[in-house]
């Protein structure tokens, strides 16, 4: 089993994206996350899902995809030849003691603050999922209230693009 | 116009002579308009009936079969017709009315969500927002349902939108972009198949349903006629391949015959042709097997390394493929491949014995009578069940008869409505449901309609007073703990007919059954011939 990640281009229409989720619960297939928007042409939607499973799952993952009539195009990414982000939004419990560190480590991570109350510190952070993951360890002890994903975007390097 | 004008209008620009359905509110403007217009419109006893007519009509005539259901519970009753036809890949459209677009989500009367519903076993499904859409949905609708790998295609249409009135343009061609079927076999694929059937020593063609739907029946039997390959099929591939002749096994699977699961096992070259390769066909009969190369040709990508490995993968049109395949003579060892066939053959012709039991129908020998006064020219459309089986391996096809089944799904109840589908489709042809008891306590509402519309199909009905292929498996698999297979309470078959003016008989001796199918096949009017069969009867 490892983590592969798909991309895919769909009609933007209504029902696309329940198509979508209902083919993957339906055949017993694993999604890590699913980020979805509209692309450069706005009549196409682009979703990012990550997947778990071993060869056969993502072929046949991506066949069963490609089956959709709302999907125009699968690709399978290489995940050595392509650039993932993903946003979060991190709520920590701050005061006048702790604010400074947490602003430190912020830094650190090149994250931002985007918000701040007398009990609170928001950050957004983007990056890929090892960075989210050392964040949150280093902001861990000091109390996250609360965390929101947009679930990974990739898109390939250099001049290759997904042709429609 | 209006939309449900429109609706009728392009129905009829896509060749639709004949729907399958049933009126209620949400529906009722399509019903106005149907009213007035050259399609036939057929009332059956109910939705599950319809869209399995629907089926029957298709695949007797490689037409796409319309059917219709107003909105919540008539849609819902059309769905284990639309998974039927998912499954064994049948292309119907089929139209359901809907609440106001403005009502839809509050859950009023006779709502449900249709689309939701069949989403996992239907080939594409809309929702229609505006009357300006229809023409375009209705068209893509068709082409969706009866290219590729077809299958049904449901259009949920809310009655505000049947009864909005709009300019009605001409559909444009179908483009869709998501959606273009390889039909062209790669070139590079097709070498290999060539190369490896110049390597085999034993070859064997398992041909399926797909074989039918790409109409490649004849070119599969001269494929296999010029290097002797020796053919089984699925349940689903019975009815395509008639013109194979001596060719010809049988049929694989848990209910096949054993000359063809032992080919299966013996060859060492698997050309599965148009057939997905089910767990009942192949999974659990053969997982062992094989060192045999396997080349895998179908439509469907996604078919192929689903259910079997896969050595030679070929994407495309079955009939387009092996015409591509024979485009080039390959040089194959012949005479080994006849030796091998007459193997096969030699097993396939072990002499049957007929066991007589003095009170009870033997169902082989019954489907061995009706081939033989038919010619196997009369089309079969079976229930689910044992009767299904016994019809399977017993009926001898001619290339101008058909056989039609409910193989993916198994659903019982689907026989009587798709014989009445294929009688509809092919009103010369004589049509014959072979019945269970249990299957056709399902469906026999429809009696009414084969009177009411006129529809002559014959009916053998298997009558062992049990859902057989259940007991049989508590018999085998339950240690004999029977439980809720019987079926007493049963009517007198021949007078329920009777009450609904079809003529019939009850026979239970061997000796008369020339006599009665002889009676039953006469003339173009309907017939009940029931069987009485013992219940102790296996399935193979
Ligand atoms: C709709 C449906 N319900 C249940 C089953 C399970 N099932 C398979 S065969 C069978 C028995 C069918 O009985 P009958 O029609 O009398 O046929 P027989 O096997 O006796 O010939 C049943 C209940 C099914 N296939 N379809
Ligand atoms: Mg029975």
């Amino acid at each position: 089993m490892s983590k592969r990640i798909l991309s895919v281009l769909t009609e933007n229409r209504a029902g696309v994206l329940s198509r979508i989720s209902g083919l993957f619960s339906r055949r017993g297939f694993n999604i890590d996350s699913l980020a979805v928007g509209t692309t450069e042409d706005e009549t196409v939607s682009r979703m990012t899902i990550v997947v778990n499973g071993d060869d056969y799952i993502i072929e046949q993952v991506s066949k069963q995809l490609n089956k959709l009539i709302d999907v125009i195009k699968v690709k399978t990414l290489d995940d050595s030849d392509i650039v993932s982000r993903e946003l979060a939004l991190i709520k920590v419990a701050a005061n006048s003691e702790t604010r400074s560190s947490i602003i430190q480590i912020v830094d650190i991570f090149r994250a931002k603050i985007i918000d701040v109350s007398h009990e609170t510190l928001t950050i957004e952070m983007t990056g890929s999922a090892e960075k989210h993951k050392a964040l949150f360890d280093l902001l861990e002890p000091f109390g996250i209230k609360e965390v929101v994903k947009t679930g990974m975007i990739s898109i390939q390097r250099g001049t290759n693009y997904i042709n429609k | 116009m209006t939309g449900a004008k429109a609706l009728i209008k392009m129905l009829e620009n896509e060749g639709t002579t004949v729907v399958f359905g049933y009126p209620g509110a949400a529906n009722a403007p399509i019903y106005d308009e149907l009213s007035r217009s050259s399609i036939r419109h057929i009332l059956p006893r109910g939705e599950q009936a319809a869209a399995h007519e629907a089926s029957g009509f298709a695949l007797a005539s490689g037409r796409t079969g319309v059917c219709m259901a107003t909105s919540g519970p008539g849609a819902t009753n059309l769905v284990t017709g639309i998974a039927n036809a998912y499954s064994d890949s049948v292309p119907i459209v089929a139209i359901t009315g809907q609440v106001p677009t403005g009502m839809i989500g509050r859950d009023v009367f006779q709502e449900v969500d249709i689309t939701g519903a069949v989403a996992p076993f239907c080939k594409h499904s809309y929702l229609l927002k505006s009357a300006r859409d229809l023409p375009q949905v209705v068209k893509n609708a068709f082409h969706i349902a009866s290219t590729g790998r077809k299958g049904p295609v449901l259009i949920d249409i809310p009655i505000d939108v049947l009864n909005e009135e709009f300019d009605f343009e001409q559909p444009k061609p179908v483009n869709i972009r998501g959606y273009k079927p390889t039909v062209k076999g790669n070139n590079l694929q097709i070498r290999r198949v060539r190369e490896a059937l110049s390597k085999a020593k034993a070859p064997l063609i398992i041909a399926g349903g797909g074989v039918g739907y790409a109409g490649a029946n004849a070119v599969l039997a001269k494929f296999a006629e010029k290097y002797k390959i020796p053919v089984v099929t699925t349940l689903m591939g019975i009815n395509h391949t008639a013109l194979c002749g001596d060719l010809l096994v049988g049929m694989i699977g848990t209910h096949g015959v054993s000359a063809a699961n032992i080919a299966v096992k013996r060859c060492d070259l698997l050309l599965v042709v148009g057939a997905r390769l089910g767990d009942r066909a192949y999974t659990t009969v053969h997982s062992q097997n094989s060192d045999a190369v396997v080349v895998h040709i179908d439509i469907d990508p996604a078919e192929i390394g689903k259910n079997i490995g896969t050595q030679i993968p070929v994407v495309g049109d079955v009939k387009v493929v092996l015409e591509q395949i024979l485009k080039k003579d390959i040089d194959c060892d012949i005479a080994s491949n006849e030796r091998w066939l007459k193997s096969l053959t030699e097993l396939r012709n072990q002499k049957r014995e007929y066991s007589d039991k003095k009170t009870f129908i033997n169902p082989r020998l019954a489907m061995k009578v009706l081939s033989e006064l038919t010619g196997g020219d009369a089309i079969v459309a079976t229930e689910v069940g044992q009767n299904q089986i016994w019809a399977a391996n017993n009926y001898k096809l001619s290339p101008k008869g058909g056989f039609i089944t409910s193989g993916g799904l198994g659903a019982m109840g689907f026989g009587l409505p798709a014989a009445i589908g294929a009688k509809v489709a092919l009103p010369q042809k004589t049509v014959v449901a072979i019945e269970g008891d249990g299957s056709f306590q399902m469906s026999m509402g429809e009696l009414a309609t084969i009177v009411q519309w006129n529809i002559p199909v014959k009916m053998m009905l298997f009558n062992n007073s049990r859902l057989g292929m259940v007991r049989e498996l508590q018999k085998t698999t339950y240690k004999s703990n029977y439980f809720a297979v019987e079926l007493d309470g049963s009517p007198d078959f021949i007078k329920l007919a009777g009450a609904y003016g079809i003529e019939g008989a009850r026979i239970s001796s061997n000796a008369e059954l020339k006599d009665a199918i002889e009676k039953m096949l006469k003339g173009d009017t309907p017939y009940l011939l029931e069987l009485v069969v013992d219940s102790e009867e296996g399935t193979l």
